[in-house]
């Protein structure tokens, strides 16, 4: 520790700190524009400039380390000199339009103008004009404004990971552009947003809608993945207008993913449901809340008692809040009912996952950076869970090495040390081979089906396996491919079986923005509520698709794009005889499906909780009051429960609910997380039952893009029109479109046993041969099935 | 004392107050008169006056308000309501531009506070209300009489240029 003083204040600090950082941790307040906490140093701007003794000129606070006995003046004339110098010159060529531009009132050169600017300018020469790029549908530029302060640039290459935006020429020339003409596609920047001290970046959805000084923030959490962003809600009425990180350093530091930036945009969305409907005789009627409720609970009434409860499925979200996955299960379980899943994608349960854990993470998101080895098992970490992506990136920063098992070659923003890139089918066997490379006799193989017993392993997976065992802190990420794959359960086992040998430890990335929260809430066939036994298990996610029920219970999803098969799960619901969506929105093929649809309120509209990957209990009120008669699902429950006379419905506010779990999962012994080698090995053995040993033929490979996850993204227009999403349709390897023939002006037809679709196609060049891209399509089959291709004879 | 009772006596039957006071009547029956026979005649208005509001445009037809919301922010009797989005031209406007003159006060802030010189305070000191509602002065009525006014609003703002 060192002594120095600041402004005739006596601080000790450590040694090698800026002055910038020990005035902001004293609260003395500095000037800036270039300085930004999470960004390198530039000091280009020199607005910081301090006086600091015996220093013949000021010095720039941003770049000037602390000494012994250092006296630094932050309000002396000469640094009030310098500062308003430097302002003068910031602002000749500044434009002066805070009249119509969206960062006035906001503004940080605003208002150190406010503090340091002229009231007139002393130069009549003309303004530097700079045309603007069309940089894609999230950000808008007026670059006119830009002060040349590089934290854009900066963001780019330190944190996003991918350099699109940067600085060309030099002097009054300099212009912030795109190096090749084009969008910027990180699915991180719109955080240029916020870094951007003038402006120059704004948000193009927010254009000129509001003032910063109409809207109120209000506290959130991002509901779209299993990080748990903390946000705030920028409100005016009771509209959101915009929103933006609220700093969380163990959560997501100050940064947020595109798609929890610009999903309120579903919120005004004409398909929200704003009053309850009844189907009645085939035609829909708006209703009241009571007949409504009363209609439900009627008619779930007749199916369990002619019929057996068993005869009720229920489906919910995994981004459905704590409280409602709570409340739904003890109602249903209450009526006699176990059949509840929220696991929607999952295609493989043969494997049972046994009592919930508290955290899918084995530790906090920052310790993820002091990782040295990562091996991502099926995951496109940085489209799939952006915010997690970046502490790897971190951690690579620092010397990790990441080896990747994924059936397409995607694009990092990281360097990967090892790219398996193999047939989907074969994903179990190269982790055999990993397995194998590291330990030959590893008592997991003796469970395992002949067919990886018998694998020798290839040079790659041994330099996998030689990566892994290197490493100090080695820690291997499901993602949501393998999570979903038919031999879910096997890749789980033989991931356990390589943390063991490494003394690694496993991950899970599962989708949705509280999927712990819904296994720990008993959202499951198989486990109650903090992991409690049931007499008999229900149904899962699939099984209620195979096996159609009579009546099902739909809890804010739609079928055809969250369930894995989708076509089935949309035929058993045509055919049951009582269908109830509680939904936000309302779309086309539900008013199809449904018998009863509930409003539910919007995730900024309720209160509850969620659980993200690394166990958080995050707790948020509604911010804005429901539209129209749309109502919290918690209360909705609440009143269905109370209508059925089930006991101990008598909640009042969602926190009651919480509490209850709450003590629940502290009194059980849930465990804090699944250690390697849980899994129930029993049944591994009759994975090779199901398994296609020949590779021939064209397999699907499915995958959730980023911005169709939830029903909040998929009705976000300005995510809609993302480069990211354009990676839709059907995409085939070359060598599929050589053998095929594939005639690009027409569209291909997929077929997967009764269900066909056609759909325009183009080449990926990241897939292997063989291999059928689809995004999370309607009215197929098995996401990771067999599929057959033809294009019709063009005429 | 019986002389005051006799000179009371006297004045109240002779009805001399009424003759004092009629002779300030008679005074001012022969001098200039000082009625305004309103509506034929008005009193002279300052080229300053904070009537009725007014929204201008620019000589090429183009609405001078930007939307930038400083009035409505100004406003101390929140008297405006400004709804502002991107035009398809990509330009910032009002998509909505409401004064309730029953809430406004004719500060005169709103004016001070525009950087385009939109909104203006005119000459206009005599209007009515109907029916319920027509205190909310739209933007389609404001722009309307900015068009009709604007010569006279441009004149005043000219005359008083120099002492701002």
């Amino acid at each position: 520790m060192i002594n120095i003083e600041i402004d005739g204040k006596k601080l000790s600090v450590e040694p090698g700190e800026m002055i910038i950082e020990v005035a902001d941790k004293a609260g003395i307040a500095i000037p800036r524009f270039c300085y930004h906490k999470k960004l390198s140093i530039a000091a280009n701007c020199r607005m910081c400039l301090v006086e600091v003794e015996n220093a013949p000129k000021p010095l720039p606070a941003c770049a000037t380390p602390v000494g012994e006995g250092m006296k630094v003046y932050t309000q002396s004339e000469k640094t009030i000199e310098a500062q308003k110098s430097v302002m003068e010159f910031l602002l000749i060529n500044h434009p002066l339009d805070c009249p119509i531009c969206d960062q006035g009132g906001e503004c940080e050169l605003q208002d150190v103008a406010m503090g340091y600017g002229e009231g007139v300018s002393r130069f009549t020469e003309g303004k530097r004009t700079v045309k603007d790029k069309d940089i894609g549908p999230l950000i808008a530029t007026e670059l006119t404004r830009c002060i040349h302060c590089t934290r854009c640039v900066r963001f780019g290459e330190e944190v996003a990971g991918i350099q699109e935006l940067g600085a060309v020429q030099r002097g009054e020339h300099m212009k912030i552009a795109t190096y090749i003409e084009g969008s910027v596609d990180s699915e991180l920047s719109g955080n240029v947003i916020d870094l951007c001290p003038v402006g120059a970046l704004t948000s193009k959805p927010f254009r000129f809608s509001a003032r910063a000084w109409e809207m109120q923030q209000r506290p959130t959490i991002a509901p779209h993945d299993g990080v748990g962003s903390h946000l705030y809600l920028h409100v005016m009425g009771n509209q959101v207008k915009r929103v933006v990180p609220r700093e969380a350093e163990a959560i997501n530091e100050t940064w947020i993913a595109d798609r929890d930036r610009y999903s309120y945009e579903s919120l005004h969305h004409a398909d929200r449901v704003t009053k309850p409907l009844v189907k009645q005789e085939g035609v829909w009627k708006e209703t009241d809340w009571s007949q409504a409720l009363e209609v439900v609970a009627k008619q779930l009434n007749i199916i369990a008692k002619n019929d057996g409860a068993d005869q009720i499925g229920c489906l919910a979200s995994p981004s459905a809040t704590l409280e409602e996955h709570y409340l739904l299960q003890k109602w249903l379980r209450a009526l006699g009912c176990q059949n509840i899943d929220h696991r929607l994608r999952k295609t493989d349960f043969r494997v049972k996952e046994q009592a919930p854990q508290s955290a899918a993470l084995p530790c906090e998101f920052t310790d993820v950076e002091y990782y040295d080895r990562f091996l991502l098992i099926g995951s496109y970490l940085r489209k799939d869970i952006p915010m997690l992506n970046h502490r790897v990136r971190k951690a690579v920063m620092l010397g990790a090495e990441v080896s990747v098992l994924n059936p397409v070659d995607y694009d990092f923003n990281f360097d990967v040390a090892h790219a398996l890139i193999s047939d989907v089918r074969l994903l179990s066997t190269q982790l055999a081979g990993i397995l194998k490379a590291l330990s030959a006799n590893a008592p997991l193989f003796s469970t395992l089906p002949d067919y990886l017993r018998q694998v020798s392993p290839d040079p790659a997976q041994q330099a996998v396996a030689d990566s892994l065992k290197a490493g100090e802190k080695v820690m291997l990420f499901l993602g949501s491919l393998a999570l979903h794959h038919p031999e879910a359960g096997l890749l789980k086992a033989l991931a356990e079986g390589i943390a063991k040998e490494t003394s690694g430890e496993l991950a899970f990335l599962h989708e949705g923005a509280n999927a712990v929260g819904a296994r720990l809430a008993g959202a499951m066939p198989h486990v109650g509520a903090a992991g409690s036994a049931l007499p008999t298990p229900g149904l899962d996610a699939a099984a209620m698709t195979h096996a159609p029920r009579k009546a099902y219970v739909l809890h804010q999803i739609e079928p055809e794009w969250d369930c894995a098969y989708s076509a089935q799960t949309l035929q058993a619901l045509e055919q049951a005889e009582f269908v109830v969506a509680l939904n936000t929105f309302q779309s086309d093929t539900m008013l199809d499906y449904a018998d009863v649809i509930l409003p539910a309120a919007a995730f900024t509209e309720t209160s509850g909780t969620y659980v993200n990957l690394a166990g958080h209990w995050q707790s948020f009120e509604g911010a804005v009051v429901p539209q129209g008669e749309a109502r919290p699902a918690w209360k909705i429950l609440r009143v269905l429960a109370n209508l059925h006379d089930v006991e101990g419905f008598d909640y009042t506010a969602s926190t009651e609910v919480r509490d209850e779990l709450k003590q629940q999962v502290e009194e059980s012994a849930a465990q804090s997380h699944e250690v390697a080698g849980q899994t129930d090995t029993s049944s591994l053995k009759s994975y090779s039952a199901s398994r296609d040993n020949t590779q021939q033929g064209l397999v699907r490979l499915t995958e959730t893009p980023l911005y169709r996850t939830d029903a909040f993204v998929r009705r976000s227009p300005a995510l809609q029109q993302t480069t990211d999403n354009q990676r839709t349709g059907v995409r085939v390897s070359r060598q599929v479109a050589e053998q095929y023939k594939l005639d690009p002006a027409h569209p291909v037809t997929l077929q997967q046993g009764d269900y066909s679709v056609s759909l325009p196609w183009q080449v990926d060049e990241a897939l292997p041969g063989n291999h059928v891209w689809t995004a999370g399509v309607a009215g197929l089959g098995a996401p990771f099935g067999a599929i057959e291709l033809t294009q019709g004879k063009v005429s | 004392m019986v002389l005051k009772r006799l000179k009371h006596f006297i004045k109240s039957f002779t009805l001399w107050e009424l003759l004092k006071g009629l002779r300030l009547t008679g005074r001012v029956l022969f001098d200039k008169k000082s009625t305004i026979q309103f509506p034929d005649e008005t009193t002279p208005q300052s080229a300053r006056f904070r009537g009725v509001h007014a929204l201008r445009r620019y000589e090429n037809g183009e609405e001078r308000c930007i939307a930038c919301k400083l009035c409505e922010a100004v406003c101390p009797a929140l008297a405006i309501t400004i709804d502002s989005d991107q035009r398809e031209d990509g330009s910032r406007r009002t998509t909505r531009y409401d004064i309730d003159l029953f809430k406004c006060i004719y500060c005169g802030m709103c004016e001070e506070s525009c950087p385009v010189d939109a909104i203006v305070e005119t000459g206009i000191a005599n209007y009515h209300f109907e029916e319920r509602g027509e205190n909310i002065m739209t933007k389609e009525k404001l722009l309307a009489i900015g068009d009709r006014y604007e010569k006279q609003i441009a004149a005043d703002r000219k005359q008083d240029a120099p002492y701002r």
